[in-house]
């Protein structure tokens, strides 16, 4: 009980795992478990509204307000949808697979720091951890295919999986390179701790994406599009295109197991797209530390998350003045007007100083992260979808001499720029 | 059939690996329900591992003896049938069944009507290709351009609607010319669809024609050299774009093509790509074409005078028209009495569909939906 | 009144109303012999006038008749084949009657040596009254010349035709939809199974004996598992 009031002070500055602190490690887990599924919930809303609009349609729009009810009804119908397991498939393997894969997408979020103290932990290996346990997921997409006893899955999952550990190697390509900008600073010693790698682009004074440019680019653009196709995300889902294998490997699931696929899908997508954010695009750093720094800037910045809401909060009233003036309308029209005022005052909230401060670097987090949702969605309303044979070259023939190169150059940049510390290394 | 079934054992099951997984050949159904055969069209597949070693067509899911009715309707009454052919281009059904039946009755339509007709036969021109657009890119998973087809393919219907009052199987002319003056308007709308649409075709261009991976997945895929495609018969846009620049209404002119000025787009490499820019050029050129005829509509009587009751001389004829699929030609022969002897439709997508074996061939599974798509057929013409 | 009027075949010409909204409901009568009754309502003076008058109109010209059609083809062909060969032509379309024996000969010199090297269709029609039913078409155009031309050739029930799919490959599925219809077998097709029809069903609608309500009750029965399809 000590150790949980120690830690709420705020001069610590440390995750609860480094603190030694388990209560509120078990906290986080639960926040982050929580968070995770709302921000599935709402991607699920998300995707469907923007792909719509892109579409010059509506997406939902009669569940609830503007469809926000959406998602919940679809989990709810999920939920209550016969479990149909086919006759001759291998039931422990079956009943298995979908846990494996969300176990795997969910462990990887113990190492992603949200905030220099909101983490689960600050693994020394966060880096090398969190690439292992990504890997993991590809056994339970081979033992879902696998245990549905059925022609397509079958043909799915193996595709599924031999085309996510292709661009598994340029993703640790890329990441390496990324590690290695961590130790090019003066003496010389980087680290694989994802607190750590923000802590470094911090005090290097510039986002990884930028540093020996055009190198942290490219490393980043490799990374993106691998991360796409580790999560089988269009231009790469012709594992579960439905004109050719109906839907891969998880046609046979339905109702909760098929919940628990999607649910995994997304959280791997945040996942990676955490990874992406925390590797390069600076974690959970505002924009221009070190060229606006003072605590006027700060607090210039430090009004955005309110200013997001109150932004969301006023699109949600300018939809309810626009909503239809009928009957049939005004329950949607409470509803939205009600949204609109608990967002507005959630932005209220969120001015407070106190409050403020420890959400900012959740809130810088999750705007990035939220961009990267955003291009998801984007390439998936694009993009046609790559031919298994070319998807496969562009893993292998494309990505992974790229990254190869960029690791190079990287090292020998940093061996020409940062000799002092080469030497100071070597002495 | 046989010969597909033989090599492998219907009652094994996946469990029994050997045979799944170390056959040598395997053999798929893309059954009559597939999200991606247009229609209901069965292949089956015989692959090995992924590479198609050949195909097999099973069609007649949609036949409905258009054939056999037409020798018990009069030929007025045939008219709206011959729209549920190709039910997506039901216009240039029309032009053609009237043109045979015009020929057979040594007449012509009139002026005004003649550019009626080819205004209208040119826009359905373009809403065919539209929706094929449309399904093609989402057949080959890209799915936004569909709905920016679709939501243009709505202006030409409206047209149609205004004019005749239906917008897919229209039954707008008649033989001797057309039924429906223009409405108030139609001119005006015309043009107006015109400036509307090139910048539309731009923006689909935009989406795709550059797009690396769509020319990646289309390049070089379906292939077909204009020697086998004239030996197999296609016709249409897959034929232009193996190299062979023949367009039925510039070579064999009708109700009054002559009098205007387009092009004919070829492609020279008879890929998928190509076939993709050929039809994307057409509908420019159809444009083109729908300005000059608006602009130069005439005046005059829209029939000619032809009596009440049709019986044409004892003969027979054969007319064909460049429909959006091909060459669409009628062979009607006559025994004097109101009821036509013999009707018969030369369906385009029916003979092009043959070709699906020859493009098919050594490629992946993934491309055969691709190529279906590219042959652009419509159930309804392929098996009447 | 009405039968004194109308001749048989020759259209009634210069009728003055162009639309025809009533006729084709009137027109569900089989046009026994040629008298036209929808024309009472419509106008009742002018055939009172027109009765009048039959004496003095001269006989319509019976109409476009098949001409004979001379041409180097046709002189190349006929001194190859000699009197097989029949040339004619109608409203403009060339056409040659063949005899049956020498058609796959007479197709492939039209391939080969004529450049008619684009198979437009082959279909059929059946003329249950001739003493050879069967009337098969082969339609084909040539690009280098910019000429279509249908070659026609008749045999009796149960003969059999050479395939020309070995000249064309298009004429593949060309042909099994004649034998689907029509029931004329193709000898040397390499694949000669019905296309639209279920492979297993029995008759040939196309032919003239086969009413347009028949179906092949037991087809229906053992595949679909209903009494009938009506």
């Amino acid at each position: 009980m000590d150790a949980f009031l120690k830690y709420l002070d705020k001069s610590v500055q440390m995750t609860p795992g480094e603190y030694g602190n388990y209560i509120w490690a078990t906290i986080y887990i639960l926040l982050i478990f929580a968070a995770v599924s709302v921000a599935v919930i709402a991607m699920n809303w998300l995707e469907r509204k923007i792909l719509a609009h892109m579409q010059i349609r509506l997406g939902p729009m009669r569940v609830g307000p503007h469809g926000l009810l959406q998602p919940i009804a679809d989990a709810l119908k999920l939920l209550i949808k016969e479990d149909i397991i086919p006759a001759e498939a291998d039931k422990v393997v079956f009943w298995f697979a979908p846990i494996a894969v969300m176990v795997t997408a969910f462990t990887t979020y113990l190492v992603i720091p949200f905030g220099r103290a909101h983490a689960v932990t600050d693994m020394n290996i966060g880096v090398l951890f969190m690439l292992g346990v990504s890997s993991l997921g590809v056994l339970g997409i081979i033992m879902a295919g696998w245990s549905s006893n059925s022609h397509y899955p079958l043909m799915g999952s193996l595709r599924s999986s031999a085309q996510m550990v292709s661009y598994e190697i340029a993703m640790g390509l890329a990441i390496v390179s990324a590690v290695m900008m961590t130790s090019m600073n003066s003496t010389g010693t980087g680290t694989l701790s994802m607190i750590g790698i923000v802590q470094a682009q911090l005090s290097q004074g510039r986002w990884f994406v930028f540093s020996m440019f055009p190198l942290g680019f490219i490393a980043f653009v490799v990374f993106a599009i691998a991360m796409v196709a580790e999560t089988n995300r269009a231009p790469f889902d012709l594992p579960e295109a439905e004109s050719e294998l109906v839907a891969g490997f998880h046609t046979e699931y339905s109702g909760f197991r098929w919940s628990l696929f999607f649910l995994a899908e997304y959280a791997a997508m945040i996942g990676v797209s955490s990874i992406a954010v925390t590797l390069w695009l600076g974690g959970w750093l505002r924009p221009f530390p070190n060229w606006l720094p003072g605590a006027r800037w700060d607090i210039a910045f430090g009004l955005f998350p309110a200013l997001t809401f109150f932004i969301l909060a006023g699109m949600c009233f300018l939809g309810t003045i626009r909503m239809p003036r009928i009957p049939q309308f005004r329950i949607q029209t409470i509803g939205l007007a009600g949204f609109g005022a608990v967002l507005g005052l959630i932005g209220l909230v969120l001015l407070v100083p106190g409050v403020r401060e420890r959400v900012l670097d959740m809130y810088w987090f999750a705007l990035k992260v939220a961009f990267f949702m955003y291009l998801y969605i984007w390439y998936r309303g694009t993009f046609p979808r790559y031919r298994f044979d070319q998807l496969m070259r562009v893993g292998w023939k494309v990505l992974l001499p790229v990254s190869l190169g960029v690791v190079i150059l990287v090292a020998l940049v940093g061996l020409f720029t940062h000799t002092d510390a080469v030497m100071g290394v070597l002495r | 059939m046989s010969d597909f079934y033989e090599d492998i054992d219907p009652a094994a099951t996946v469990t029994d690996t050997k045979t799944y997984l170390d056959s040598d050949e395997l053999v798929l159904n893309m059954g009559p329900q597939h999200p991606s055969t247009h229609g209901v069209l069965r292949v089956i597949l015989k692959l090995d591992g992924e590479k198609v070693l050949g195909t097999e067509c099973v069609i007649g899911y949609l036949h409905r003896g258009v054939e056999k009715i037409a020798e018990n309707r009069t030929y007025v009454q045939f008219n709206p049938y011959v729209d549920r052919m190709d039910y997506v281009a039901a216009v240039s059904n029309g032009l053609g069944y009237c043109l045979a039946v015009e020929k057979l009755l040594n007449t012509e339509a009139p002026p005004r009507a003649q550019y009626i007709r080819v205004i209208l036969t040119e826009l359905n021109r373009i809403a065919s290709h539209q929706l094929w657009l449309g399904t093609h890119a989402l057949d080959i998973g890209a799915i936004t351009p569909l709905f920016y087809t679709f939501r243009d393919r709505e202006e030409i219907l409206k047209i149609f609607e205004k004019y005749c009052g239906a917008r897919l199987t229209t039954h707008a002319f008649r033989i001797g010319g057309t039924q429906y003056e223009t409405y108030e308007g139609f001119e005006r709308d015309c043009l107006d669809f015109c400036d509307f649409l090139l910048p539309k075709i731009d923006e689909y261009e935009t989406l795709l024609s550059t797009n690396r991976i769509w020319v990646e997945r289309t390049k070089g895929v379906g292939y077909i050299s204009g020697k086998d495609a004239i030996a197999l018969g296609v016709t249409g846009p897959v034929l232009r774009a193996s190299g062979v620049r023949w367009d039925l209404r510039k070579a064999q002119p009708y109700s009054g093509y002559d009098k205007f000025d387009f092009e004919i787009p070829i492609g020279l490499n008879g890929d998928t790509y190509d076939r993709y820019i050929v039809r994307i050029q057409e509908m420019r050129q159809s444009v083109r074409i729908i300005r000059q005829a608006v602009e130069g509509l005439p005046t005059g009587p829209i029939m000619a005078k032809i009596p009440k009751v049709l019986k044409p001389p004892v003969g027979e004829v054969y007319h064909s028209i460049e429909a959006p699929k091909g060459e669409l030609g009628y062979f009607i022969v006559s025994d004097g009495s109101t009821q036509p002897y013999r009707i018969r439709v030369r369906p385009p997508s029916f003979v092009n569909l043959q070709a699906l074996d020859v493009m098919v061939r050594g490629s992946l599974v993934a491309d055969v939906v691709a190529v279906i798509g590219t042959l652009d057929i419509v159930l309804g013409e392929v098996d009447r | 009144m009405a039968d004194e009027i109308k001749p048989s075949s020759p259209p009634e010409g210069a009728d003055p109303k162009p639309t025809a909204p009533t006729s084709p409901v009137a027109e569900t009568k089989p046009p026994a012999t040629g008298e036209p009754t929808p024309a009472a309502p419509a106008a009742p003076k002018p055939p009172v006038a027109a009765a009048a008058k039959p004496p003095a109109v001269p006989p319509k010209p019976a109409g476009p008749t098949p001409q004979p059609w001379e041409a180097d083809l046709t002189r190349r062909l006929k001194q190859s084949y000699g009197s097989g060969i029949e040339s004619l032509s109608y409203v403009g379309q060339n056409y040659l009657v063949v005899d049956h024996a020498i058609i796959h000969d007479v197709l492939h010199a039209l391939v080969n040596d004529e450049a008619f090297d684009y198979c437009v269709d082959v279909t059929a029609v059946h003329y249950p009254k001739n003493e050879k039913p069967f009337e098969i078409i082969y339609i084909l155009y040539s690009f280098p010349k910019n000429e279509r031309i249908r070659v026609k050739t008749s045999i009796a029930e149960g003969e059999a035709v050479p395939t020309v799919s070995d000249l064309w490959t298009t004429a593949d599925w060309l042909e099994r939809e004649v034998f689907d219809m029509f029931g004329i077998v193709f000898s040397g097709h390499p694949n000669l199974k019905r296309i639209l029809l279920p492979d297993e069903w029995k008759g040939y609608p196309l032919r003239k004996d086969y009413p347009i309500l028949l179906q092949d009750k037991e087809w229906v029965q053992i595949n679909l598992g209903i009494e009938s399809g009506q």
